[in-house]
């Protein structure tokens, strides 16, 4: 019988609808995958083997029932992992934090509502940083989780379960956020598809913030029509968040497109790791042989993109955590005999280290003393780059960049060193402070290791972008799946 | 802690500020939620859901008819409207904050209010004045503690209930124009029934209306005085804290800027018992509350929905219904009231009587109940257990006017139906207490009082005055039914027969 979790999403539904494997078959595969391998690579938080068997089950039943296509779904019986920061009804919703390890929501995220709504399996939640504060997956509570090109390595961050779930078959699709580069990040080292969405695009409705004005939900896949099929079914404006736009998604298609002009930004390449910028280099000869007009171009103001990023995330992040004071919800501590303030510190005491540092480096640039000189600053830096972005997009129907500077690097290679963790993140962070969306695809090795090469249009300019990177994944024929 | 001798007068240079807030009571909803306005009477914690009780991963849904609301109070208080409005966190720890940030409005980063830079006018004790008002901006209501027998400082407990946590709060900051805790109350009742005009916030609600305020005297620091339950107490809170400043200053004991809080039971203030430091509130933009554009739009429909505030009602009613400036001022100055008489009016149109009974007798009954209880609600509890109706007045009206009844059993019948309901009509009826104006009737009995009267008759006839003593004996034989006026003429008439 064919491996069944190697198929893509797309090639799941055609099978489901058309009766050539049951989503119980499927399913049952999915987990039996995730039972083997799953100690190597730590994707998860919590499997969901019922509810997935359950789901799979009513899938069947529809389909022998002859129900109508609409109620089936576009992704029916699909196996689907959500990052662990987003709330699923009666599934805990962690964080991979102490503060949050008993969570229950009582509601369902709106992506979640509307995957499930479109025929999707939600198999389980997937590992990140806590609170998905990191770029390597490090700093959860339930441990790293693992690169499936090389379990000594790290997955990437902050959505590194999103990301190597897909990648090692625990899942076809899955569900990450993207604060300065979640997505994208774990993706390029994991070689998935990972979308950044325009911010607005999709709702945050059940996204545990981290940070608000710069955070999207986007999907992973194997393939960018993957990615394509969940943005289908999760896009669109949401009355449970009024930072969604009030313009309809369009239906995305994968059509890929020629003539495309390219701009690749050169202060993104600039002092990466050789090996990447060979990488990226090469992808410009990819483009170019199919007819693009591609250059390089620069854009100035990306010198300021990290330290505006992380002033702005930490800042949102001191008041977003505020709420954990394990008063309406939280882990078992007795509150007897503390004095408020006292009960206070001692629950907070339990978030992680890299929590704790931003925490504490927001609530600083926030002070009234320091908000001129930090805060202000890097809104003012949004705005700049936001001016430069608006130009470019004039010349330039796509820019490219790497999604990271650096290879996947082994575990405790950055952890003791916060800015150096903090510099990996210098290429995806402009997305973030500007709201346009941009994917990573899969674009080759080195020394057998993921390269990512990063594809930003301009907002809500989703279908170009699809267009764009769909022309690059057949064009540039990249390895798609690790040998475990 | 002391200092040299101060040689200024105390009372001079008293500035005092309010910080009111006040519940937008007639909203459906809270302001960042669907989740009932109205948590009054509920079970704790059974009006919450997951978005005002902080759960990870909500969001917040501003409440656009808050903003009209908070948009109708700025323009009654002559304030500008910026073009667009945000949201603000305020970021402190504290136990009734689901979120550990409040979600208000600030104006040092950029003007986000909704109204600022206004004025409103009132009749001070001795003057027109008015007070400049700096803002006018919308936040949300915290949680409620509960403690042990009402008493922070001793319970054992502190209890938690989110019933109210998200409850929308228009705040409304004056400059510090007040010089005397009377104008602060006489601006207060004009600020209450402004508020009641607009149909945005039931006064009478517990807990509706609160409000803070700022004293300085001279060169004496400022003292907040927090904590004050209604504003019946702020002028009391005031007036104790100027005779503790001014006795602090006799005694040269420097006056410290600090926070007090009102007792209400004792009528003290009392310093906080933690004290407040600075806080830094660390303020920054709410990012999940897109930026609000106003504008004209915004403006010319809060135009279309104002309804008639109180000064112009007040002109109305002199103009309309030849009230006096005072009547008018005393209906206007209590929106039930003013709606009491005006709808009196349209059932009997006597607009001069009524207002008189209303404002020289109904008001005794409300204010009479307000020496015993000084809260806004008993005052309420009182109106809801009178009787009394529009309709009963307007029948008190016709009945004193048609000459059916005296004034005095007006009087007597008001006293009884206040609590019975009884239309004063049928009061009349069951105790015959109609005039005697029967012709026929009146000359018998007063032939019955000329004979027992003899020499007082023989008076009379002298001395015409003395006929008021012989209608008092008439009184008297008919316990005061007689009409009086046809029976002194009958009086007079027969004085002047031949005996
Ligand atoms: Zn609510």
């Amino acid at each position: 019988m064919v491996n069944l979790c190697s198929l893509t999403a797309e090639q799941v539904v055609e099978g489901v609808k058309n009766n050539h494997f049951s989503a119980v078959e499927y399913i049952s595969q999915i987990l039996e995958r995730i039972e083997k391998i799953e100690s190597q690579i730590n994707a998860f938080t919590i499997v969901d083997a019922n509810g997935a068997l359950k789901k799979a089950l009513s899938i069947d039943k529809k389909i022998r029932d002859g129900e109508d296509e609409k109620k089936i779904g576009s992704l029916a019986g699909v196996a689907v992992g959500i990052k662990d920061n987003i709330c699923t009804k009666g599934l805990k919703t962690t964080c991979a934090s102490k503060i949050l390890e008993d969570y229950v929501s009582p509601y369902d995220a709106t992506v979640v509502k509307k995957l499930k709504e479109s025929g999707a399996i939600i198999v389980g939640k997937l590992n990140l940083d806590e609170f998905a504060m990191g770029s390597t997956t490090e700093f959860s509570r339930y441990g790293a989780t693992h690169n499936p090109w090389n379990i000594n390595y790290v997955a990437g961050g902050s959505s590194g379960g999103s990301a190597a779930s897909v990648a090692a078959l625990e899942c076809t699709v899955s569900i990450g956020s993207d604060t300065g580069g979640s997505v994208r990040c774990p993706a390029s080292f994991c070689s998935v598809v990972g979308l950044k969405p325009t911010y607005g695009r999709v709702s945050r409705f059940g996204l545990i913030s981290y940070a608000n004005s710069l955070e999207q939900i986007g999907p992973m896949g194997k393939t960018v029509a993957d990615t394509v099929m969940v943005m289908n079914s999760i896009a669109g404006m949401d009355d449970n968040d009024q930072t969604t736009l009030n313009n309809g998604a369009p239906k995305y298609t994968t059509q890929s497109k020629r003539n495309i002009r390219i701009g690749l930004v050169k202060e993104l390449v600039e002092g990466i790791e050789p090996e990447v910028s060979k990488c990226i280099y090469s992808a410009m000869d990819v483009f170019s042989k199919s007819d693009c007009k591609c250059e390089e171009t620069s854009m100035k103001s990306v010198e300021f993109a990290l330290a505006s990023y992380y002033t702005i995330a930490m800042a949102e992040a001191s008041s977003n955590l505020a709420r954990y004071d394990n008063i309406r919800y939280g882990f078992e501590s007795n509150p007897d005999s503390y004095e408020w303030n006292a009960y206070f510190a001692k629950i907070r005491s339990n978030f992680g280290e890299e929590v704790k540092r931003r925490i504490i480096t927001g609530t600083y640039v926030l002070s009234s003393e320091y908000y001129g000189k930090y805060y202000l600053k890097a809104q003012k830096v949004r705005t700049m780059l936001k001016q430069e972005l608006s130009a470019l997009y004039k010349i330039y129907d796509i820019l490219i960049a790497p999604t990271m500077p650096v290879l996947p690097f082994k575990f405790g290679e950055k952890i003791d060193d916060p800015l150096k963790m903090y510099m990996i993140d210098i290429d995806t962070v402009v997305a973030n402070l500007t709201g346009i969306p941009a994917i990573s695809v899969p674009a080759g090795f080195s020394k057998g290791l993921p390269i990512g090469l990063q594809i930003m249009a301009d907002e809500l300019q989703e279908q170009t972008l699809f267009e764009t990177a769909s022309l690059f994944e057949s064009t540039a024929n990249v390895q798609r799946s690790p040998k475990l | 802690m002391f200092r040299g001798v101060q040689n200024y007068n105390m009372i001079d240079g008293i500035k005092i500020g309010l910080e009111i807030h006040c519940q937008l009571t007639s909203l459906q909803t809270k302001l960042f939620c669907s989740c009932h306005c109205d948590y009054h009477g509920k079970l704790p914690n059974t009006n919450v859901c997951p978005v005002c009780s902080g759960l990870p991963g909500t969001l917040p849904l501003l409440n656009q008819k808050a903003l009209e609301y908070a948009g109708l109070i700025s323009l009654a208080l002559d304030c500008k409207i910026p073009n667009e409005t945000t949201f603000y966190r305020k970021n402190y720890f504290y136990l009734d904050l689901p979120k550990n940030f409040q979600l208000t409005q600030y104006n040092v980063y950029g003007i986000t209010s909704i109204g600022i830079d206004g004025k409103l006018e009132y009749d001070g004790i001795d003057e027109e004045k008015h007070a400049r008002i700096r803002r006018v901006q919308l936040e949300e209501d915290p949680g409620r503690l509960v403690y042990e027998n009402n008493d922070m400082d001793s319970s054992f407990y502190t209890l938690i209930d989110y019933n109210r946590a998200g409850v929308p709060l228009v705040e409304v900051v004056t400059e510090p124009d007040f010089t005397t805790p009377k104008d602060v109350r006489i601006f207060l009742n004009k600020f209450t029934s402004i508020v009641e005009h607009l149909e945005i916030c039931d006064t009478k609600l517990e807990g509706s209306v609160r409000c803070d305020a700022n004293i300085s005297i001279g060169e004496g620091k400022r003292i907040e005085i927090k904590n004050v339950g209604s504003f019946r107490e702020v002028e009391k809170a005031l007036s104790y804290e100027i005779t503790r400043q001014k006795t602090m200053s006799t005694h040269e004991i420097e006056i410290k800027a600090e926070t007090r809080h009102w007792d209400d039971t004792r009528k003290i203030t009392k310093q906080s018992r933690v004290k407040e430091e600075e806080q830094d509130y660390r303020y920054f933009q709410e990012p999940d509350i897109p930026t609000v554009i106003l504008g004209n739009e915004f403006l010319s429909s809060l135009k279309t929905k104002m309804p008639e505030l109180p000064n112009d009602r007040k002109n109305r009613f002199i103009s309309d219904y030849k009230l006096s400036e005072h009547v008018s001022q005393v209906l206007i100055d209590n929106k039930w009231l003013a709606d009491f008489f005006e709808s009196a009016v349209k059932i009997y149109s006597s607009p001069k009587e009524i207002a008189n009974w209303i404002v020289s007798d109904l008001m005794g009954f409300i204010d009479e109940n307000n020496h015993h209880h000084n809260s806004q609600a008993s005052m309420e509890e009182k109106r809801s257990e009178l009787k009394v109706e529009a309709r009963h007045i307007a029948e008190l009206a016709r009945l004193v006017d048609q000459s059916n009844i005296s004034r005095n059993t007006a009087k007597m019948i008001l006293n009884q139906i206040i609590t019975t309901g009884e239309m004063p009509s049928q009061v009349v009826e069951r105790t015959n207490s109609s005039k005697i104006d029967d012709k026929g009737l009146l000359s018998e009995a007063i032939e019955s009082v000329f004979r027992s009267e003899k020499s007082a008759v023989s008076d009379a006839r002298l001395n015409s005055k003395a006929a008021n003593f012989l209608l008092g004996k008439l009184m008297q034989l008919t316990k005061g039914r007689a009409d009086p006026k046809i029976a002194l003429d009958l009086i007079k008439k027969k004085l002047i027969e031949p005996d």
